[in-house]
């Protein structure tokens, strides 16, 4: 829904991710949740403006994160755990209508 | 924050996604029927149509007329509303947006059922935005996109023989608009813009059925009905004041999702007082248009432009400049349609 302009228009990713997310400046070390997918996306798919999709830790408001089809809201948003296998989509609701 | 695990309306199946109108986790039927049957009784609780109506839905191929298009399609079945439906699309110029969100409303038509009618600027005014742009820049030019537009979607509906525009605006829109008119004080539009129906020129009327309806909530559904849309931002609107607006909304949303509702409900219980100075409203002296000046905002934008002065006619302050100038041979007048007589409204739904 407009986010993969941000990511070389490439609609469907498959990446393979590590499992354990390193510690950050806010967070010790723990297995790889939302929030470490955000960050590694951000650092290394985002192949333009990274104040488009990211804003501080989480999305940019005004884009929708959905996890194997269910609102990220009623899975723990940031702190949900990824599973191996899981489909995570954004969608912008950020253009006209 | 552990979640239910069941649909608050269902009991029975697992939710997918959290309203953020109400908080309530509902599952897929459940959602979409919470969603449309509020479409419909905002429909009827203003008595928005009457039996028979021919209505134009003004269709860009974005989300938000993909899925009004779709939901008046099934209520107007399910709930016999008895509403002639036509598409009706504005083409503004602007290559490589307007053109590919074209090719949307041809698959909606296809899809619905729906017959289309396409109206450009080029043809109406003789401009098209990118030429609009290349003269005046940046910086007001969704001025007067927004101007032309309107005046294009009456035009348009006037060439249908049609009572009735609607629009895919939405809740979002609705409250950016209240927070834009505060922060630039302009008390007339503040007094109009959360009406739910406003009567324009011609006496056809232009409604917002998706008024209360949440963009988060119009994408949900485009996504899970598998609704096909298109979806990039306007190349000039990066730049636009209702962008400010928006971030800021979008903040608030984050902090407490019903601010978006308590907004529109603030900007309905505005009331003008009554000594305040409202400019009566004439009729445009070249084109028969409704106006608040001697000619209307299209003709007087228009006019700078073929002055090669595009930048001076968005406020009324430089206006006297402008009638300085010696007006260019060949001034088009902007094509007025006439619609045939009116039949007497029926009974409402």
């Amino acid at each position: 829904g407009g986010v993969e302009v941000l990511f070389s228009n490439k609609r469907n990713q498959v990446t393979t991710l590590p499992a354990i997310a390193p510690s950050s400046g806010t967070h010790p070390e723990r297995p790889a949740d939302l929030r470490y997918l955000i960050r590694w996306m951000s650092d290394n798919l985002l192949t333009d403006r990274k104040e488009l999709f990211m804003d501080g830790e989480t999305v940019r408001p005004g884009i929708l994160v959905l996890v194997n089809d269910t609102d990220w809201e009623l899975e723990g948003e940031l702190d949900y755990e990824l599973k191996p296998g899981d489909e995570i989509v954004f969608i912008s609701t950020l253009h006209g209508g | 924050m552990v979640p239910n695990r069941t649909c608050a309306l269902c009991h029975t199946s697992k939710p997918i996604l959290r309203r953020p109108k109400t908080g309530q986790q509902l599952c897929k039927p459940c959602f979409f029927y919470v969603f449309e049957t509020e479409v419909h009784e905002t429909i009827i609780g203003t008595n928005l149509f009457q039996q028979g109506e021919k209505v134009a839905i003004g269709a860009s191929g974005g989300k938000d007329s993909t899925v009004l298009a779709h939901v008046l399609t099934v209520l107007n079945e399910r709930y016999g509303y008895g509403l002639q439906l036509h598409l009706l699309s504005i083409d503004e110029g602007i290559t490589g947006y307007r053109d590919d969100s074209l090719k949307s409303v041809k698959r909606n038509q296809q899809e619905y059922g729906l017959p289309l009618k396409i109206l450009g600027y080029d043809e109406l005014y003789g401009w098209t935005m990118d030429r609009v742009v290349e003269q005046i820049g940046r910086k007001n030019n969704c001025t007067f996109c927004g101007v032309f537009r309107r005046q294009a979607l009456d035009r348009g509906a006037a060439s249908l023989d049609a009572d009735h525009i609607v629009t895919g605006h939405n809740a979002d829109d609705t409250a950016e608009t209240v927070l834009m008119n505060i922060l630039r004080g302009d008390i007339a539009r503040l007094g109009r813009c959360t009406a739910i129906c406003t009567k324009g020129e011609d006496s056809i009327k232009r409604s917002k059925p998706f008024k209360y309806a949440y963009e988060k909530e119009i994408v949900m559904y485009a996504y899970f009905k598998k609704l096909d849309y298109f979806s990039t931002e306007c190349l000039y609107a990066p730049d636009a004041y209702r962008g400010h607006a928006r971030v800021f909304l979008k903040d608030l949303e984050a902090a407490r999702p019903s601010a978006i509702i308590d907004i529109i409900h603030s900007g309905e219980a505005f009331q003008v007082a009554q000594d305040v100075e409202l400019k009566p409203q004439q009729f445009c002296q070249r084109c028969g248009y409704m106006a608040s000046n001697e000619l209307c905002k299209a003709c007087t934008l228009l006019e700078s432009l073929e002055k090669g002065m595009g930048k001076l006619a968005v406020g009324d302050r430089n206006r006297r400049k402008l009638d300085d100038e010696p007006m260019p041979q060949g001034m088009r007048t902007i094509p007025m349609f006439q619609r045939s007589a009116t039949t007497d409204s029926a009974s409402p739904l």
